[in-house]
């Protein structure tokens, strides 16, 4: 169960995914356990109308946690924060999750670049990155601040996605550690659970 | 975000700024208020050194600054189902006890919700029963609000939150279209005063009945969110409404014992002890 040589230190996962990445969170959040130990910090791009029915679409499956947090709400292992429709989410000094209407970002608000960075700035090396299917270059420069602070870098296979833009650009901006397949990412979080538990 | 801008670097531009201008900044949340101050490094091609210096010596720098850093960005009828609650329930409710009323709008922005009230107080027939402030820090933005002139193109969103909210007309009826811009009528804003208010170290404001302050106290940190919401109890009557943004909370602020959460999906407050 060592196939990835994973360290003890990670203390959070990050995932960004815009076109068609849906089924593919739907997926990870059905196969991850209920007592994976670490918090699952999540930026999808969505409607920005759609206030409701994202969160329970991808609880339907899943035993998790699902939320969208409120402004400055704690970060805590297990749960899985999902970026709110029309609000940029970022990681706070402290552990908290922090809301901003802040102009778009690569055409989006909620931006996967945006997170990612905020991320990288507060658990610098022990942190995960995971870029899935997607349509623009967003989480490019999120992927970039994750490598830059010693953070270790997942993306989707772009022969494993629906559309492959968004994986290409990482690859082109930034050293990732690993492209795999959704079955592999899956695989990936598993070992991490048993890697960081308790 | 090409450059980075560490913890300490930003906690030294806040303090100079703290202490050289009447604004303080060393509260407000780090993860926006970093990208704020990158964003201007990068637009004025600068250093940090040069940012400080900037800050310390360079007469009127402060107010570019200021309005570089605030985050602006509003619409009209923003969550339209928000506004639905203000003309259902809140309004009405006010109603029952006060004819004429006052409403504060903290973090007023370019208008864009001054306005947004004023047109449903129109459509229930009680514009000129309402007193209306609106303020905000940023003296460039709140011009902006008076002069109540917005581009075209931001119409048929707004347009379009307003159906949502289930308006009486067409949003059109309340603006005149000139140099590709939609002018809002004069008379809407009649009975507004709009007036430059920082509301982490401004005086005391006047007490109001209903006060929004939406989208804004999410630039802020625990302990400042705690401290206007300290003001904002002051400001409020008893029984007197707050409406925040409906992804923000308030149950980590001691004070809040003292509101009830009447509307919690649109988080809508209500003052009830003193
Ligand atoms: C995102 S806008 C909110 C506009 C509107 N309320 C809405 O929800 O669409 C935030 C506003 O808060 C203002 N602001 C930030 N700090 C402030 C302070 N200390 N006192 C008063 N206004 C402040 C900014 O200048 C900006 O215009």
């Amino acid at each position: 169960m060592t196939r990835f040589k994973l360290e003890k230190k990670y203390k959070a996962v990050v995932i960004g995914g815009s076109a068609g990445s849906f089924q593919g969170m739907v997926k990870i959040l059905e196969s991850i356990k209920p007592d994976f130990p670490l918090p699952i910090i999540t930026c999808l791009h969505r409607l920005k109308h759609v206030r409701h029915g994202f969160v329970e679409a991808l609880s339907l499956k899943s035993n998790k946690k699902i939320i969208e947090p409120y402004d400055k709400e704690s970060i805590k292992p297990g749960i899985v924060y999902i970026a709110p429709s029309n609000y940029h989410m970022s990681v706070e000094l402290g552990n908290t999750i922090s809301l901003s209407t802040e102009e778009m970002v690569n055409n989006s608000r909620p931006a996967i670049d945006i997170t990612l960075c905020s991320s990288a700035h507060v658990y610098r090396e022990k942190l995960v990155g995971i870029l899935l299917s997607g349509a623009n270059k967003d989480g490019g420069l999120g992927m970039k601040c994750i490598s830059e602070k010693g953070g270790i870098t997942v993306v989707q296979d772009p022969k494993d996605c629906v559309i492959d833009t968004m994986p290409k650009a990482a690859l082109s901006m930034t050293n990732i550690d690993h492209v795999l397949k959704l079955d592999q990412i899956i695989d990936f979080l598993n070992e991490l659970h048993a890697v960081c538990k308790n | 975000m090409i450059k980075d801008l560490d913890i300490s670097d930003l906690r030294t531009i806040t303090e100079v700024i703290k202490k050289t201008h009447s604004y303080d900044f060393t509260n407000y949340a780090m993860s926006s208020l970093k990208r704020r101050i990158v964003r201007v490094l990068e637009n004025y091609k600068i250093s940090v050194e040069t940012l400080i210096s900037r800050l310390q010596n360079q007469e009127g720098f402060i107010e570019e600054f200021l309005t570089e850093i605030t985050v602006n960005v509003t619409e009209m009828f923003r969550d339209p189902s928000f506004w639905l609650a203000l003309k259902k329930e809140v309004i009405p409710s006010i109603l029952v006890n006060h004819e004429n009323f006052k409403i504060w709008h903290a973090g007023c922005s370019s208008g864009e919700e001054v306005y947004s009230m004023a047109i449903l107080l129109k459509e229930m027939g009680i514009l000129d029963k309402v007193t209306l402030f609106a303020s905000d820090i940023d003296p460039v933005i709140l011009d902006r609000a008076k002069k109540g002139e917005y581009p075209l193109k931001n119409m048929e969103l707004n347009e379009k939150n307003y159906i949502r909210f289930d308006g009486a007309t067409s949003l059109k009826d309340y603006y005149t279209e000139k140099d590709g811009k939609a002018i809002m009528d004069k008379s809407l804003a009649q009975a507004v005063t709009f007036k430059k208010h920082d509301l982490v170290n401004g005086p005391a404001f006047t007490k109001v009945d209903l006060i929004l302050c939406r989208n804004v106290m999410i630039y802020f940190n625990q302990k400042l969110q705690n401290d206007v919401l300290n003001k904002f109890h002051s400001s409020l009557f008893k029984y007197g409404y707050l409406a925040i943004g409906s992804k923000e909370s308030l149950i980590w602020c001691d004070i809040v014992k003292k509101f009830i959460l009447v509307n919690n999906e649109e988080k809508v407050y209500r003052k009830i002890k003193d």
